[in-house]
């Protein structure tokens, strides 16, 4: 079995493989929906999204690779990290659940990244600041669709509303993790690399409470649960997902076609 | 040998690129679509500037490839691609010549960019007018907002009715 990679400690290369693994693991929970989406239009809108996810992280991670002393490649931090080593927010690890748990979920994701690669757009890092460009046009569309979908279900039947309530009381508790600062976030900041965490707090809840009033839904109350995936602490799903997306890669190491 | 009247050897390059067709959508080629930014001679090679269309456009390494061999079969070569990600692409890139023969082959070409910064409208939002690359009329109604390449969105006409495709504007 191919043996996993182990990666520096760099707080400013941690910052951006919470990134690149936000679109990672958002993109391989959107592509589970290909051929199971509930009509045509939303498979092909779902793994279209995937494909917009998987691009991003594609370039974040080469980003990110190019800064280890081992120069990794995209696939070796893709495929041969170990569970503790990724870092995006538990949120994006959620199994996809029912077609509600994906909408909302892709609105508050994709409200999110829009915000931070607006922000990104002026980082210190040329590189980043050009793949934000055109991950920003892209996460754009994609909040726009998710929160079109919002509200048709939201505000649609009662059966469609009732999951919505449902999901959303699920998701919401994993919604403070996006913002909540530590070193990785200060040292980001500090070389002009990208924003702390918490500076989007507040833009998103603005944005997220317009797509929640117009789907006549209520955010729910915050609790104390906090979830920690951008720390490498993940739920019992990352595992399960993990094991799919590397098995390949580990048992044939370098597989390519 | 005149070089005023003898086209130069980027010049002749462009005019190689106006003939290598977009993978997706072979009604245009690639220099119509606007991902051509620079052809530059470092005389041993040529090499070709490209910017990327979507993140995860996946004809991005089939248009490097196709490039390529274009230029080396015209005996302009050795060529090689370089990606340069800023300035984002932008449909407003897409030439005029490219527009008119993607509706010709029945795609909507788009309309002009709608502004990157402005919020998200949820509610009473109109939708935007595109007009049936068949007949023309301005009675279509959009189908599915993802298509079968990231590029595009499904149309129909109401008043033809005939299904469509519509590059999209970003």
């Amino acid at each position: 079995m191919q043996a996993s990679i182990q990666l520096p400690t760099d707080p400013l290369l941690q910052y951006l493989l919470r990134i690149g693994d936000t679109c990672l693991i958002l993109g391989q929970r959107l592509g589970e929906w290909c051929g199971h989406a509930p009509i045509i239009e939303e498979d092909i809108a779902l793994t279209n999204m995937a494909l917009d996810l998987i691009g991003q992280a594609r370039g974040v991670l080469t980003l990110a690779g190019d800064q280890c002393p081992q120069d990794y490649h995209e696939d070796q931090l893709a495929f041969l990290r170990d569970e503790r080593d990724y870092l995006n927010p538990t949120l994006v690890e959620l199994p996809r659940g029912d077609f509600a748990f994906t909408v909302l979920r892709n609105a508050m994701v994709a409200t999110w990244l829009k915000l931070l690669w607006e922000r990104l757009r002026d980082s210190s890092d040329a590189e980043l600041a050009a793949i934000a460009g055109k991950a920003l046009k892209e996460a754009r569309y994609h909040q726009q669709h998710a929160a079109d979908w919002a509200v048709r279900l939201g505000d649609g039947t009662d059966e469609s509303r009732r999951r919505c309530e449902a999901a959303l009381a699920r998701l919401w508790l994993y919604t403070p993790e996006l913002f909540e600062d530590d070193a990785i976030d200060a040292a980001a900041r500090a070389s002009g690399l990208g924003p702390a965490a918490s500076e989007l707090r507040e833009p998103w809840l603005a944005e997220m409470r317009e797509i929640l009033d117009a789907a006549t839904l209520a955010p729910p109350a915050e609790t104390t649960f906090r979830s920690s995936g951008r720390r490498g602490v993940h739920s019992e799903h990352m595992g399960y997902i993990l094991s799919e997306m590397q098995y390949l890669q580990r048992a044939f190491p370098g597989g390519a076609w | 040998m005149n070089a005023t009247l003898e086209a130069t050897r980027t010049e002749r390059a462009w005019a190689v690129l106006d003939a290598v067709p977009d993978p997706e959508v072979p009604a245009i080629s690639v220099r119509e679509l606007g991902i051509v930014r620079e052809v530059l001679d470092h005389g041993a090679s040529l090499e070709i500037v490209l910017t990327p269309t979507y993140s995860g456009c996946p004809a991005t390494e089939v248009i490097e490839q196709s490039v390529c061999e274009a230029i080396d079969a015209a005996g302009l070569g050795p060529a090689r691609v370089t990606m340069r990600r800023a300035p984002a692409w932008t449909t407003d890139w897409i030439s005029e010549d490219g527009r008119r023969k993607l509706r010709d082959y029945g795609i909507a070409p788009p309309g002009p960019t709608a502004d990157g910064s402005a919020p998200i409208r949820i509610v009473g939002r109109r939708a935007e007018a595109v007009a049936c690359p068949r007949c023309g009329s301005a009675h279509t109604e959009r189908l599915s907002a993802f298509g079968s390449t990231a590029c595009k969105a499904l149309y129909r006409c109401v008043a033809c009715k005939e299904p469509f495709e519509h590059f999209k504007p970003i």
